[in-house]
């Protein structure tokens, strides 16, 4: 089962969440746990296995060849995001724009727009036992975490495809990148917490996974601040609360130094466990 | 008329509830932004009247009309993001899969294929608590967030603040490194960051302080929750001082930033102890750099 | 020399504008004839993306020798202003464009 956990607020507990579910999950068959959140990926802070592979990632985008070019400006006007510029002598390319979309090398007139992959990223896999870590990261000054998001998922896939749990650390938020992350998802756990904010996103996050039309439930981080209108709004939305994570400043330091929670803390690990106990359930369901 | 942005790499660090405290301390000497558009979340703490609402449109999506349509079927060959699936014998694009490339549109033989303005969220005007203005934003689920709505914002708070007088336009940035970090960071006098001493912290504050560091913006650094790990707080000192960053506060871990939010509060109107002073200091000590 | 400013306003005494991409005009002032044109970049800000290459084209366009503004312009519009000769002249983000001209003329502001 592919599992995504978002949120709508950053902050909430999506990497502590989604790095502890998959060890565990890992100490008795194999998981794969992917970070998408390719602008600042962090869940290889708290995972540590070894590097077994590692590749450059591209995407595709246009390369002027000036010989055969006759200005005439046909490639500007077609491109919607301002990718492609046609000055005096010469047409430049901003490849950070370009969403690779083909139309002004395919509707260029004399073929002077070749299509040429231009890295924007990278992939490293890492194992530690039945658990491989994949995380992507998206070079600085490179704009757009989609395409990078989109190619991670299929190297999941293509390479995994037997490996029965997988999870899927997104971004947060609810625009593009979050809905490339989860569209494809069995089931997406929402990590809030009992707080203003946590709640006003939490709502974002509700209405964006609606649209998707995938099964979700919400995970109740640092339980006990703030107050009681998360777990309110959910009784009220019908939305299934399968943990409620306790707020300790025990969690907090271990999360600081980028250690695991459950192996030292027992709540958490109860808590983890109705997760575990919650997906098993899905998993079976979904087999009948 | 100074502009200070105030950005944090991570989620989570307590970026947006400083923001609010400072709006709160500078009253109305200022103008307030939040920038921070992909679930804003300052307008909880500053009591806006969202006196005036706009659309805001941004994108566009391709849309097939079907009376036109003869079912050529290049639109769906063309499309690099697979967004024209064939459902019951009809081309329907898929509004979720649809980059707005335009493609289809421009090679479609019955011209069936019309490009469509998405109004993709709202931004507004508000009165806040302190009297003062603050010019927020909504943009919708799903949608590219892009330097447009956040250079909007901003745009609108700095013409209220050439147009009031005001010193300052404060600015609640976004978070990670793309387009609307950038758009955040473009034309700012000086940035504060907001940082937390966990790996995690650290990691996004090396980040975004390349993109920062690019764009050559005088910079100063608050790190929250400073005396939960002593040890990474050191390392961000380090860190801080090696690349000329201002250290501007060091506040402790205090539970009473989420008790003064649950309240609808920022830490300055909520108590009067360490935390609030040491706020307020944070605060004076921004006000004197980017001079 | 034919110079522009990145500017809010249409005369001598507007604000400058410390941005480049999404600048609301641009104030060309010709030294040689004395005179002033204005360009309205103000859609500018319909784009959501590629503002910076945008606008910089519009810039080479008009040709000038000295560009000045406030912090520079972002590394897209860099890369197209470097195709051109045009000196590039910060630093002028709170000044009135009289302010700027006067402050350029008087070495006091820095060379991109």
């Amino acid at each position: 089962m592919k599992i995504a956990i978002a949120s709508g607020k950053g902050g909430t507990g999506k990497t502590t969440l989604a790095t502890n579910l998959a060890s565990r999950l890992a100490e008795h068959k194999p998981v794969v746990l992917a970070d998408l959140d390719v602008e600042e990926p962090n869940s290889g802070l708290f995972i540590h296995g070894e590097l077994t592979h590692q590749e450059d990632k591209y995407k595709m985008v246009p390369q002027w060849k000036p010989e055969t070019c006759t200005l005439c400006g046909e490639c500007q006007k077609v491109c919607n995001f301002h990718a492609v510029v046609k000055l005096a002598n010469e047409i430049m390319i901003f490849p950070q724009l370009c969403h690779s979309c083909y139309a002004c090398s395919e509707l260029c007139p004399v073929d002077s727009l070749p299509m040429i992959p231009e890295k924007m990223g990278e992939l490293r896999e890492f194992k530690s036992g039945n658990l491989t870590f994949i995380e992507s990261r998206l070079d600085i000054g490179q704009e757009q975490a989609v395409p990078l998001i989109a190619q991670t998922l299929r190297y999941v896939d293509s390479k995994y495809p037997d490996t029965n749990s997988k999870i899927y650390d997104s971004p947060p938020g609810t625009s593009c990148p979050v809905i490339e992350a989860t569209k494809n998802a069995d089931l997406i756990l929402l990590v809030t917490e009992p707080t203003p904010f946590g709640l006003h996103d939490l709502k974002l996050a509700v209405e964006t996974i609606r649209k998707l039309k995938k099964p979700f439930a919400v995970i109740i981080n640092r339980f006990g601040i703030g107050n009681d209108a998360v777990l309110d709004y959910c009784q009220a939305e019908n939305i299934h609360v399968i943990a409620k994570i306790p707020n300790r400043r025990e969690i907090a330091l271990l999360y600081s130094r980028g250690e695991l929670i459950y192996p030292i803390v027992p709540e958490f690990q109860a808590e983890l466990d109705k997760i575990i106990t919650f997906i098993r359930n899905m998993e079976t369901e979904a087999s009948r | 008329m100074k502009e200070i942005v105030v950005i944090s790499g991570k989620g989570g660090t307590g970026k947006t509830s400083l923001t609010a405290s400072f709006a709160v301390l500078g009253g109305r000497d200022l103008i307030v932004a939040d920038c921070d558009v992909d679930a804003a979340d300052m307008h909880l703490l500053l009591e806006p009247d969202f006196k005036l609402t706009e659309n805001f449109y941004s994108g566009v999506l391709a849309k097939i009309d079907q009376d036109a349509c003869i079912q050529y079927g290049k639109c769906a060959d063309v499309c690099r993001f697979d967004a024209i699936p064939v459902i019951d014998g009809r081309y329907i694009v898929q509004p979720l899969d649809c980059e707005g490339c335009g493609y289809c549109a421009r090679i479609c033989p019955t011209e069936a294929i019309v490009m469509e303005e998405q109004n993709v969220g709202d931004w507004y005007i508000s009165t806040i608590k302190t009297g003062s203005f603050m010019v927020h934003a909504r943009l919708g689920i799903g949608a590219e967030n892009s330097g447009k709505l956040v250079a909007k914002v901003k745009n609108e708070a700095k013409r209220i603040a050439i147009e009031q007088g005001k010193e300052i336009v404060l600015v609640d940035g976004s978070p990670g490194i793309g387009c609307p970090v950038v758009s955040s960071l473009s034309g700012a006098d000086f940035v504060v960051l907001v940082t937390e001493p966990t790996v995690s912290g650290l990691h996004d504050l090396e980040r975004v302080f390349q993109l920062v560091n690019k764009f050559g913006i005088p910079a100063g650094c608050i790190i929250n929750k400073a005396d939960l790990n002593l040890d990474l707080t050191q390392k961000i000192q380090d860190f801080i001082q090696k690349n000329g960053i201002a250290p501007i506060a060091e506040l402790p871990y205090d539970e009473a930033f989420t008790a003064a939010m649950t309240q609808g509060q920022t830490i300055i109107e909520y108590s009067k102890g360490e935390l609030q002073q040491a706020v307020q200091q944070s605060w004076t000590r921004i006000q004197s750099f980017g001079k | 020399m034919k110079i522009v400013f990145t500017s809010r306003g249409t005369t001598w005494d507007a604000p400058m504008d410390p941005r480049f991409g999404r600048t609301d005009y641009f104030f060309v002032y010709n030294e040689e004839t004395g005179e002033i044109t204005i360009l309205d970049n103000r859609a500018i800000a319909e784009t959501a993306h590629g503002a910076g290459p945008q606008t910089a084209q519009k810039l080479f366009e008009l040709n000038p020798d000295i560009l000045i503004t406030g912090n520079g312009p972002g590394g897209n519009a860099a890369r197209v202003l470097s195709q051109s000769n045009v000196k590039i002249v910060v630093g002028a983000g709170n000044m009135s464009v009289k302010e700027a001209y006067d402050a350029y003329k008087k070495g006091e502001l820095r060379e991109f």
